[in-house]
């Protein structure tokens, strides 16, 4: 996979991402190496992402890589008007990666057209966020030891919620049946379902959390956001439907966890952060490793 | 109406390709598609023409000038049902219909505001999803831009 961007986890075929995860389990047994100390990694955030930044940014420097670039478009070149063609052009002489995060979309499949070197995805608005993604398949797969045939339950929104968008497709791989709660209002797009329905999968769609949980391997869960709604009194109404605490959890599965692409804001109570069944912080550390394992992919190192 | 003013409306060429059946309102697009507002030979054109099938009609004439399929089927968003007839002498020596690309360069606009093709000067590039409603994927945001909500660029 040298030299190979990622901008849409379908980039890479399902051998391909069995093989970033393959590899994600060797840099978790030994996370700290020198093999990245010849590299130069542009990290070019036009808007501000901490969490992933950071994410990024420690792989790089627990593989002895050197990052340079900005963490938000506020004080650059890009804010007095310079075109994105044009830093992309520029910031790919000094560096042999370059992890984007932009608020336009298509943006990062733009930059890797016109870039002498690999771009990595770090998500473009509402559209893709590959390395998210296959973190999630990492904690599956580390929690449950396999990906085939898992019952994964979805909660929150699905419309609007790009995360779920990508895992739920991304899933479509591995024979798995979906468990989808949300309101009416928010349930997963008909593009994405068109993704189950071409495998042959099972769905199930739920507007109770109490419902769909005790089928599920993975519960996935999914903040719901007050701009989403056009009117107001409909959230309201709906903003405490989907709370997990601990009594919910008491009647699922040995195997069940927990996972949340953070940050959260009311969604899962804070006494579950203690349940064994509680998964969400763990799942966050997943990400270094993945993307330690990303770029030493296609840096060749690996 | 009688042959002779018919005849006047747009008259015959003697070498070329005549693209009937556009609708009215798509004429000058496809003038503009297949870029013959640049064209340095003779260019005829009518629009808002009777045709029997349709209530109006335009059509364009351009002499000396026969397209590839490739370039022709440009138009297949406009004129999904133009026909293609080239003229040799004065006489019809083939009769071609367009057919909707499998991709899309140029020529649409992607829908969606936020679209970096809508913000970076570059070509938009799209899939055709569907060729029957005519949906388009665009390259870059992933985002379908369908027939009502499609410009030309
Ligand atoms: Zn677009």
């Amino acid at each position: 996979m040298k030299n190979k961007s990622l901008v849409s986890i379908n980039d890479y075929s399902k051998e391909e991402q069995l093989r970033i995860l393959e590899l994600a389990r060797e840099f978790e047994k030994k996370p700290v190496q020198t093999i990245m100390q010849d590299y130069v990694v542009a990290s070019l955030f036009f808007e501000p992402s901490t969490r992933t930044r950071l994410s990024f940014e420690s792989a790089v420097n627990r593989l002895g890589g050197k990052v340079i670039g900005f963490s938000e478009a506020a004080n650059t070149s890009v804010k007095k008007g310079e075109s994105l063609r044009d830093t992309i052009l520029t910031i790919a002489n000094y560096s042999d990666l370059i992890v984007m995060r932009n608020p336009v979309e298509g943006s990062a499949r733009f930059a890797a057209e016109i870039s002498s070197v690999p771009v990595i995805n770090a998500g473009d608005g509402a559209n893709q966020h590959p390395t998210q993604t296959l973190l999630d398949l990492y904690s599956i797969v580390k929690t449950q030891g396999t990906l085939d045939n898992l019952h994964v339950a979805f909660v929150g929104d699905l419309k609007y919620g790009r995360t779920v968008h990508s895992l739920v497709i991304a899933l479509c791989n591995y024979n798995t049946t979906f468990h989808l709660v949300s309101p009416i209002e928010l349930k997963l797009p008909s593009s994405v379902k068109m993704h189950i329905k071409e495998k042959n999968l099972t769905y199930h769609q739920y507007t109770e959390l109490e419902e769909a949980i005790p089928h599920a391997d993975v519960l996935y869960m999914t903040r719901i956001q007050k701009e989403r709604f056009s009117d107001p009194l409909e959230y309201e109404r709906i903003k405490n439907s989907y709370i997990l605490s601990n009594n919910i959890l008491n009647n699922t599965k040995e195997n069940l966890k927990v996972m949340h692409p953070l940050p959260r804001v009311n969604e899962i109570n804070i006494n579950v952060d203690s349940n064994p069944k509680a998964y969400y912080f763990e799942q966050a550390l997943n990400g270094v490793y993945v993307r330690q394992a990303l770029m030493a992919s296609i840096l060749g190192l690996r | 109406m009688n042959e002779n003013l018919k005849q006047l409306k747009v008259s015959a060429i003697e070498n070329g390709t005549v693209i009937d059946h556009i609708p009215a309102g798509a004429v000058f697009q496809v003038i503009r598609i297949l870029k013959l507002d640049k064209f340095d030979d003779m260019v005829l054109f009518g629009t808002n023409l009777e045709s029997k099938k349709y209530g109006t009609k335009g059509i364009i004439k351009v002499s000396n000038k026969y397209f590839s399929p490739e370039d022709i089927n440009k138009i297949a968003l406009v004129a999904p049902h133009a026909s293609i007839i080239e003229i040799s002498d004065y006489g019809v020596t083939a009769k071609k219909i367009v057919e909707i690309p499998d991709k899309v360069k140029g020529i649409v606009k992607c829908f969606n505001p936020n679209c970096v093709t809508n913000h970076e000067q570059l070509s938009t590039k799209f899939d055709v999803v569907d060729k029957e409603e005519i949906r388009l994927k665009c390259n870059y945001c992933e985002k379908i831009t369908v027939k009502n909500n499609m410009e030309f660029r």
